[in-house]
C-alpha cells in the first residue's frame, strides 16, 4: 500500500484528536483525545519505519507507549484529585483559576 | 555524562531518605548536601573535557557531550543549589511529603541534563518527559489547595497535547530524512527541504512555543504559574523554562540553522507577539505573583532572540539569558514566598520594616528590567547583539526595547510600593540572619552577572 494512505489516515486520526482535546470539556475525554494523537503518531512512524527498512521507528514507538503510560500514571491521580473536589471532571471550573 | 547517572541515582537515595528521617530539618540538609554533589560531579565532568575540544558521542551517538552543554548544566545545577538554600524550608512548608519534592527536584534535573545533550529525537522526547512529569506533580502538590490541584491538572492537559505535537513533529521529520539522530539530518541544501520535514518543523516550534510558554501559546503559564504553590512556581519558570530553551536553541541552530530562511519569519512573529503580550498583559495585574508570571512570558520573548539570531552570539547569550533571569526570578520568588500577601498592596512600605529585603527586591526588580550594573542588562546586550549582528531583525529590536520599556512600569510599580506607599506588611516568620545571607549572596551573583558576565562564559 502507498505511504500516503497511511499518512492521510494518521493526520486524520491526530486532527480528531486535536479537536477533541480542544473542544470537548470532560477531562478524561480530552486526555482519551491526547491518546489518540500520539497513536496516531505510533501508526504513522510504523508506517515510515517500513518505508525506510530501519527499526528504531518501531523502538521509538515502544517508548511513546512507555512514556504515555507514565503519563497516564500521574495525569489521573491529578484527574482523580480532582474529582474528590468537586464531584466533576468538568474543565469548565479551570476557569475560576482566572481571579 | 557523570551528572545525568548521578542525578539519578542521587534522586532515588533522596526518596528513600524519607523512610530513614522524618524531621523536615534533616530531610533539607540532606537535599543541600545531594545538590552539592551533583554540583561537584558537574564541575568535574566540565574538568575532564579541555577547552575547544570537540564533541563526544555516547551511547550510540544517542548523547553528544560538548563543553558548552556541561557548563550550562553546571550553571544550572548551581542555581538549584541557589534556590534549595534560598527556599528549602518553604519548599518544606508546602505539604508532608518533603524529600519526595527534592527527589523530583533531582529528577527533574535529570532531564535538564538529558536536554543539554540529546544528539537524537527520542532523547528530547524522553528529556521533554523527565522534565515535565515531575512538574505536574509539583504543581499539585498543595493537595488541600483547589487552586494547586487546577492548575496541576491544567499543566498536565497542556503538557500531554504538547507531547502529542511534538511527536507528531518527530515523526513528519523521521519520514522525511529517514533518521532521528540529529548529527545525520543534512538540512544544509535547500533540496533537502520539503512539504514534510517543513510541517515538522513547525509542529516542533508550536510543542517548544508551549514549554518556553511563547504567545499565542502561552494561556496556560498565568494559570499555572499562579495556582501552584509558590516555591515550585520559582522553580518551573527559571530552571525548567531555561533547559526548555537550550533544547530549542540546540535543534535550531545546529540542525535547522542551515534552512534559516523557511522558518524565521514565523519566529519573529512569535517573538513579537510573546514580547507584546507579555509585557502589556503584565501591567494590569493586581497580584506580584501573576505579574511574574507574565514578566515570565516577556523574558521568554528576549530569549526567542538568540533563537532568531542563530550565530554564536546568540548560544552565549542563551546562557548568560539563562543564568541572569534564573537568579534574579529565585531571588523575587524568595522575597515573595516571605510575603502573606502577594498583591501590591503586600508590598507596601516593606521598606520600612524590612529595608535589607526591600533592598534586595529593587536589585531583582532592577535586573529583570534590565537596567545597566545588572546580570538582566548583560543578558538582554547579549542577546539583542545577536540579533543585530543577523542582519534582517532591526525592526524587532526596536520593538523590543520599546517594551522594555513598558516592563519597567510594573517592576518599578513593586519598588514604589515598598519604599513611597505606607503600610504594615506581613511576614510568615521573621527573617533569619541565614536567610538574609543568602539573599545578599543571590543579589551579589545579580551584580557580577551584570559587571563581568564572561566569568559565566569563561571556559566555554
Amino acid at each position: 500500500m502507498p505511504i500516503q494512505y497511511y499518512l492521510f489516515l494518521s493526520m486524520a486520526l491526530f486532527c480528531i484528536g486535536i479537536a477533541g482535546t480542544l473542544m470537548r470539556r470532560n477531562a478524561i475525554i480530552i486526555f482519551m483525545c491526547i491518546e489518540l494523537m500520539l497513536n496516531a503518531v505510533n501508526l504513522l512512524l510504523v508506517a515510515f519505519s517500513k518505508m525506510w527498512h530501519d527499526a528504531s521507528a518501531q523502538i521509538v514507538v515502544f517508548f511513546i507507549m512507555v512514556v504515555a503510560a507514565a503519563e497516564v500514571a500521574v495525569g489521573l491521580a491529578i484527574i482523580v484529585l480532582m474529582y474528590r473536589k468537586v464531584h466533576s471532571v468538568d474543565i469548565n471550573i479551570l476557569n475560576r483559576l482566572k481571579h | 555524562m557523570k551528572a545525568i547517572i548521578a542525578a539519578t541515582i542521587l534522586g532515588v537515595i533522596m526518596m528513600f531518605s524519607s523512610i530513614l528521617m522524618k524531621d523536615k530539618k534533616a530531610i533539607i540538609t540532606i537535599a543541600a548536601l545531594l545538590l552539592a554533589v551533583l554540583l561537584g560531579v558537574n564541575i568535574w565532568d566540565v574538568m575532564a573535557t579541555k577547552k575547544g575540544s570537540n564533541f563526544t558521542f555516547l551511547f550510540n551517538n544517542m548523547i553528544l557531550i560538548s563543553r558548552e552543554g556541561l557548563w550550562f548544566n553546571m550553571l544550572m545545577t548551581g542555581c538549584t543549589f541557589l534556590y534549595v538554600l534560598l527556599s528549602g524550608k518553604d519548599i518544606a512548608r508546602v505539604g508532608t511529603h518533603t524529600a519526595e519534592y527534592f527527589a523530583l527536584i533531582f529528577f527533574i534535573l535529570t532531564g535538564v541534563y538529558l536536554l543539554s545533550s540529546y544528539n537524537n529525537l527520542l532523547i528530547l522526547f524522553i528529556g521533554i518527559e523527565i522534565l515535565s512529569i515531575p512538574q505536574y506533580i509539583l504543581a499539585g502538590s498543595d493537595k488541600k489547595n483547589l487552586k494547586s490541584s487546577e492548575a496541576a491538572l491544567k499543566y498536565f492537559l497542556m503538557g500531554a497535547f504538547t507531547t502529542g505535537i511534538l511527536m507528531m513533529g518527530v515523526t513528519l521529520l523521521y519520514g522525511s530524512t529517514g533518521t532521528f539522530e540529529l548529527t545525520r539530518m543534512d538540512f544544509i541544501h535547500q533540496s533537502s527541504v520539503n512539504g514534510m520535514s517543513l510541517a515538522g518543523i513547525i509542529f516542533l516550534i508550536i510543542a517548544f512555543g508551549f514549554k518556553v510558554s511563547a504567545a499565542p501559546m502561552h494561556t496556560w503559564t498565568p494559570d499555572v504559574y499562579d495556582g501552584a504553590p509558590t516555591p515550585f512556581t520559582a522553580f518551573m519558570a527559571t530552571i525548567v523554562k531555561s533547559a526548555a530553551f537550550y533544547a530549542f536553541i540546540r535543534l535550531f541552530q545546529n540542525t535547522f540553522g542551515g534552512i534559516s530562511n523557511h522558518w524565521t519569519i514565523v519566529l519573529s512573529i512569535i517573538t513579537a507577539l510573546t514580547l507584546f503580550i507579555g509585557n502589556l498583559t503584565a501591567v494590569f495585574q493586581q497580584s506580584v505573583k501573576r505579574m511574574l508570571a507574565y514578566s515570565s512570558i516577556a523574558q521568554a520573548g528576549f530569549m526567542l532572540f538568540a533563537i532568531l539570531s542563530n550565530n554564536a552570539v546568540a548560544s552565549q547569550g542563551i546562557i548568560i539569558y539563562a543564568v541572569a533571569y534564573s537568579v534574579a526570578t529565585i531571588g523575587m520568588f524568595a522575597v515573595l514566598m516571605k510575603l502573606k500577601d502577594y498583591t501590591y498592596d503586600g508590598f507596601n512600605g516593606l521598606a520600612k520594616k524590612e529595608p535589607v529585603l526591600a533592598f534586595v527586591t529593587t536589585i531583582f526588580l532592577l535586573s529583570l528590567a534590565g537596567i545597566p550594573l545588572t546580570g538582566g542588562f548583560m543578558a538582554k546586550y547579549f542577546v539583542l547583539q545577536a540579533a543585530i549582528m543577523q542582519g534582517q531583525l532591526f525592526w524587532l529590536v526596536i520593538f523590543a526595547l520599546l517594551m522594555a520599556a513598558i516592563s519597567a512600569y510594573y517592576y518599578f510599580r513593586v519598588i514604589i510600593a515598598m519604599y513611597f506607599k505606607q503600610g504594615n506588611p506581613e511576614l510568615h516568620e521573621p527573617l533569619s540572619s541565614g536567610d538574609k545571607f543568602m539573599l545578599a549572596l543571590t543579589c551579589v551573583l545579580v551584580v557580577l552577572i551584570g559587571i563581568a558576565p564572561q566569568l559565566f562564559l569563561a571556559s566555554i
